[in-house]
């Protein structure tokens, strides 16, 4: 029986950034048990030699030319943003570096 | 007027019998008469709906050729953006948002002259089988208004099967047009992966989503579907080749001859027996039409289930990344001295249903490292298995069947917190998706035990589209003439709302 | 314990090296869309759905990007893969739109190549072979300005203001594989490495390489081990090094402070570090609460790159030759002393030279005008001398008129200033200012006579054998005649008059 503890959830909500009430995590950790056994499934056949699929039509090299199109509009980019100031997006402080 | 095909009304509508205008404000009203029990539509956009319609009008006025099924209106899945008008997917977390730029299916639509009366409800991000999941409350099956519609595409099949609109756009991603189609009693098709552009459908997994047309019968589906298959340069996963003829073949609609094969481990247990009987006895009515029915095996669709409940979840958490409050959409917890970092988990938390947040975290899970072979790569090979499964049919038979569901339609909240049974009723769309081939889910009658719509499921080879409306068409006219009046009439009326 | 000297480190300490440089393609557009990529345009305003992440856009590549990884690629020796694929890198950061960045992970486009480069040592030019691991495209993260707070950085900000301008902007990352064996060299080689590497991207014409607007970045991995020892130490990453002279400057500096930590029985933490340019230090990033897990995976919306070997072939034959070896190259050919070669190297004038070169100019005529009188007016003007409006073409002329005996030296830099100053190619200047040689011998005669009737104590003494003097009346002669008259022809003509040979 596979299973994710409480703290298993608490992790993948972190890498998710999605911040979770502990009933939430009690809740996903308790039906991750059956949900991974179902999943697991995968791991039941013999897949040695086969070869991945992670896309549906065998197409290749698909590329445009190197041309400039307009862009959008200042406005339009910014039309939903939740805060701006200055044409740009107005966000709150921010923590971590960037990589 | 509304009980008409949309092949009709476009009929009508070139012989100068009624306008577009007309044909949207009649079905303007049946919206507002019936969608408060319904609850197809997340937003009905009636002033650039009539707009639209009267310059169909003032076009066909001049002499101007247009496409075959100019001024016939049509519901939209929320799930595609339309230049100012609110698209949520279904989410909370794009409340209110106005897209600035048109999909490539809406650009379609408009240039055909279709008439795009609001946007439809569905599963948040397309993500369930019932449109219990959307953010903005369930939609209601026309059949039984205590019942699903399925899912995720279950506004569009409401609206249609509720004569709110003649034709609708869903998306499927693991059977969301098809399944609704089925619960529903209409049309579905899912066309092959990269026949419709996916530029503009909010993604919720990349490799699987295919927006496609419903309709009420195969030629009025078939119709939709020409009108917005094509190749997209702005979607590098778009084919380059000419859409296959599916309005001639809904037209021609013949078996004679066609190989049909049954896939073995897609029926009997699991099946509800009214479904099976329907889908047993449509087989008949195509064998009696000169089509040869042959068995076929698929062993490994025992495992796509898995594979597509690692898959869809792993590249949603990815294409989901991107709902952060930092550019567009919902923003909570922005309180003074709050970081960016908490702001975005919060609004994340607030924005996103449980269904979502499950498969989020699912998804997270099959792709972190120490797990990626083991799950995503694992089911990648699965998927691999399953394209060569159908190869193999392929060359025994020219199309291939099931039951476009397992059951008809179940009531809301029945399987709401039972995530397992839910993600069962995918079981026999799954397979198409994980392949990227095409497939249609058509009525075939009703089950005897709860007279609800049963599917009947077509699925053909990548690219031959045109062979789910020829084999289609031939079973609905032969349906047809043993019913003597379109499934749809035995739906019970809606009581309006005035 | 005291901070050990470089000497005190590298008595001890062999320092291995890793460095990842990040390189901004030139591309008209995108990577992934058709927005422009100039730089400093108004914030926001080279965006659209797809590199501002909108729901429902998806990205298409860039043919052009293609081309130029795959240039990079060979250009460094690599093998180009004949399958490869676009990953996505998966962490949330405000300043990435779709917080994912496409990039390419365990199927590179370019692999498995290497860089020699040369150093001046005291015991002379030593050559070292960097190992190049592989040359993949990824794509540019937008620009965030800090507001609030001190200084303007992200610490202590109150909140931040984002550009997309930059994001989606075509990136080549170049990671070496780890360079062990430079010794006490490690700081000169990374910088030699770097410079090469630019000069080869500037070269191959796919970047602007400008370090200071930041389209060729370095990323400096450190790590020491005991001199004689196979164990290797952990590494740091140093980020944000701009300049060459930080290149060398960050290096250096992590050895010291890498071997004051060891020293001391300390630990190196394996962590990213930032260079700061004022005081040459690294300070450490801000530590993360869980190591990042990228969960990368081929990304569904891109299919594969394969790239037909006769594509790569033709590609090849397009390179143009290495820079290091075409500057040995030039040096024979032009006979150039090292100080006056390198004095073009650092004007970045050795192209334009080169191309005056090839339109015939005399190689030390051509070098001595873009090096002297068109990099001082570049100089004041505070310019690039390619950013000037006088072309290849236009020094060809102007050597071809003076060894023609059109123009003197010093009325073809008032040619030149013409030119500059977009008054023509130097024959129109020449005309429309009404420039020439003064060749008539009755006009020089006139003015000579003039000035030694002038100047007769002067004439008397070159009369009387005392040639230095002649030079007095030459000058007054060229001041007559404005400086059209040919110096040489005036002094022919004046010893002549005065009855001297």
């Amino acid at each position: 029986m596979s299973s994710l503890s409480r703290d298993d959830v608490a992790k993948l909500a972190g890498l998710a950034r999605i911040e979770m009430t502990e009933s939430e995590l009690v809740e996903l950790s308790s039906q991750f048990g059956m949900i991974l056994d179902a999943v697991a499934r995968v791991q039941e056949m013999d897949l040695s030699g086969v070869k991945a699929t992670s896309h549906p039509q065998p197409l290749e090299n698909v590329a445009r030319p190197d041309v400039v199109l307009p862009s959008l509009s200042p406005e339009d980019a910014l039309s939903g943003a939740p805060a701006q100031e200055e044409s740009r997006f107005r966000v709150p402080q921010i923590l971590g570096e960037a990589e | 007027m509304i009980t008409s095909t949309a092949a009709q009304m476009a009929d009508a509508l070139a012989k100068g019998e009624t306008t577009s205008v007309q044909l949207t404000q009649a079905h303007l009203d049946r919206i507002a008469e019936v969608d408060v029990q319904v609850k197809a539509f997340l937003h009905v956009d009636s002033e650039g709906a009539l707009a639209q319609a009267a310059d169909v009008d003032a076009r066909r006025a001049k002499g101007e050729k247009l496409s075959a099924i100019a001024g016939v209106p049509l519901a939209l899945k929320d799930v595609l953006a339309q230049k100012g008008v609110p698209t949520t997917a279904g989410s909370k977390i794009l409340q209110g948002w106005r897209p600035p730029y048109d999909s490539t299916v809406v650009t379609k639509l408009k240039d055909a002259g279709v008439v795009i009366m609001g946007k439809t409800n569905m599963d948040e991000f397309a993500m369930g089988s019932s449109t219990e999941n959307s953010g903005y409350g369930p939609t209601f099956n026309p059949w039984d208004l205590t019942r699903t519609p399925g899912g995720s595409s279950g506004g569009s099949s409401a609206a249609v099967s509720s004569f709110e609109a003649p034709l609708a756009i869903g998306s499927d991603t693991g059977g969301s047009i098809r399944q609704p189609a089925a619960l529903t009693g209409i049309v579905g098709v899912r066309p092959t992966y990269g026949a419709v552009s996916r530029y503009g459908l909010i993604a919720y997994s990349s490799s699987l989503d295919q927006a496609g047309p419903f309709g009420r019968t195969v030629l009025d589906t078939a119709l939709l579907h020409e009108v917005i298959a094509g190749h997209d340069a702005k979607d590098a996963t778009s084919i380059n080749a000419p859409v296959p003829a599916v309005v001639a073949a809904a037209k021609s609609g013949n078996v004679k001859g066609m190989k049909i094969g049954v896939i073995k481990q897609l029926q009997g247990e699991g099946y509800q027996k009214g479904v099976q009987t329907r889908f047993d006895e449509s087989l008949q009515l195509l064998a009696s039409l000169g089509a040869e029915i042959v068995e076929v095996d698929c062993p490994s669709f025992e495992y796509a289930l898995a594979a597509y409940y690692l898959i869809a979840p792993s590249e949603c958490s990815s294409n989901l990344a991107r709902f952060d409050a930092m550019r567009y959409g919902l923003r909570t917890g922005d309180v003074e001295g709050a970081s960016a970092e908490a702001v975005m988990s919060a609004t994340r938390d607030a924005g996103f249903g449980r269904e979502v947040k499950r498969r989020i975290i699912l998804g997270t899970y099959a792709l972190s490292s120490g797990y990626y072979d083991a799950y995503y790569g694992s089911a990648q090979k699965i998927r691999t298995l399953i394209i060569q499964d159908y190869a193999k049919a392929f060359v025994q038979a020219d199309v291939l069947v099931s039951p476009t569901a397992p059951t008809t339609a179940y009531k809301i909240g029945e399987k709401v917190d039972d995530p397992m049974a839910m993600y069962l009723g995918d079981v026999a769309t799954i397979p198409v998706n994980l392949a990227g081939i095409c497939g249609m889910s058509l009525p075939a009658g009703l089950a005897d035990e709860d007279k609800l719509p049963v599917g009947f499921q077509i699925m053909a080879p990548a690219m031959q589209d045109q062979r789910l409306y020829q084999a289609g068409a031939a079973l609905e006219s032969a349906l047809l003439s043993k019913w003597g009046a379109p499934l749809l009439s035995q739906a019970p009326a809606l009581k309006g709302a005035k | 314990m005291t901070t050990p000297t470089y000497d005190e480190v590298i008595a001890k300490w062999d320092p291995v090296l890793g460095l990842e440089v990040h390189v901004e393609l030139n591309t008209h557009s995108k990577m992934f869309c058709s927005c422009a990529t100039e730089f400093g345009a108004a914030p926001n305003t080279q965006t659209c759905p797809v590199c501002l992440a909108l729901p429902g856009a998806l990205p298409v590549v860039n043919e052009k990007a293609i081309e130029s990884t795959i240039l990079i690629g060979l250009a460094l020796n690599c093998k180009i893969a004949p399958y490869s694929r676009f990953a996505r890198k998966n962490y949330f950061y405000p300043d990435m739109p779709k917080n994912f960045q496409i990039s390419q992970y365990d199927e590179p486009i370019c692999f498995d190549g290497y860089v020699d480069v040369e150093i001046e040592t005291e015991e002379g030019p030593k050559q070292f072979r960097i190992e190049i691991e592989r040359v993949h495209m990824e794509e540019d993260t937008g620009k965030s300005l800090h507001v609030g707070g001190a200084t303007g950085r992200i610490h202590g900000a109150d909140y931040s203001l984002l550009d997309y301008n930059r994001a989606g902007i075509p990136l080549v990352e170049i990671v070496t594989k780890i360079v062990p064996g430079t010794g006490k060299y490690a700081p000169e080689v990374a910088k030699a490495y770097v410079a090469e590497l630019r000069d080869i991207l500037r070269g191959l014409k796919v970047s602007d390489v400008k370090m200071e607007q930041g389209s060729l970045r370095c990323d400096a991995n450190v790590s020491l081990k005991l001199i004689g020892s196979d164990v290797l130490g952990t590494r740091s990453e140093t980020k944000n090094v701009n300049s060459l002279r930080s290149v060398e400057r960050a290096i250096r500096g992590e050895m010291i402070r890498h071997a004051e930590l060891l020293n001391d029985g300390k630990k190196v933490k394996q962590e990213t570090r930032h260079f700061q340019e004022d005081s040459g230090l690294t300070r450490s990033g801000r530590s993360k609460e869980q190591a990042e897990d990228y969960r990368y995976f081929p990304d569904p919306d891109l299919v594969p790159v394969t790239p037909a070997a006769s594509w790569i072939e033709e590609l090849r034959a397009t390179l143009p030759e290495r820079p290091s070896l075409r500057r040995k190259r030039l040096k024979e050919e032009w006979n150039v002393p090292d100080k006056e070669m390198a004095a073009m190297i650092n004007a970045d004038v050795l192209d334009i030279v080169e191309a005056t070169v090839l339109l015939g100019a005399d190689p030390t005529k051509a070098r001595t005008w873009w090096l002297g009188e068109i990099s001082r007016i570049a100089n004041d003007k505070s310019v690039a001398v390619a950013d000037l409006s006088i072309t290849p073409a236009d020094v060809a002329e102007l050597v071809a008129l003076v060894a023609a005996g059109e123009l003197t030296d010093k009325l073809a830099r008032q040619v030149v200033e013409g030119v500059i100053n977009g008054e023509g190619k130097p024959s129109e200047v020449v005309a429309k200012r009404g420039i020439k040689v003064v060749n008539d011998d009755g006009a020089l005669m006139a003015a000579i006579e003039k000035v030694c009737a002038e100047q007769s104590e002067t004439a008397d003494k070159v009369r009387g054998g005392h040639l230095p003097a002649a030079g007095a009346l030459i000058g007054a002669v060229m001041k007559e005649t404005k400086g059209q008259a040919d110096a040489a022809r005036v002094r022919e003509l004046l010893l002549g008059h005065l009855g001297v040979q």
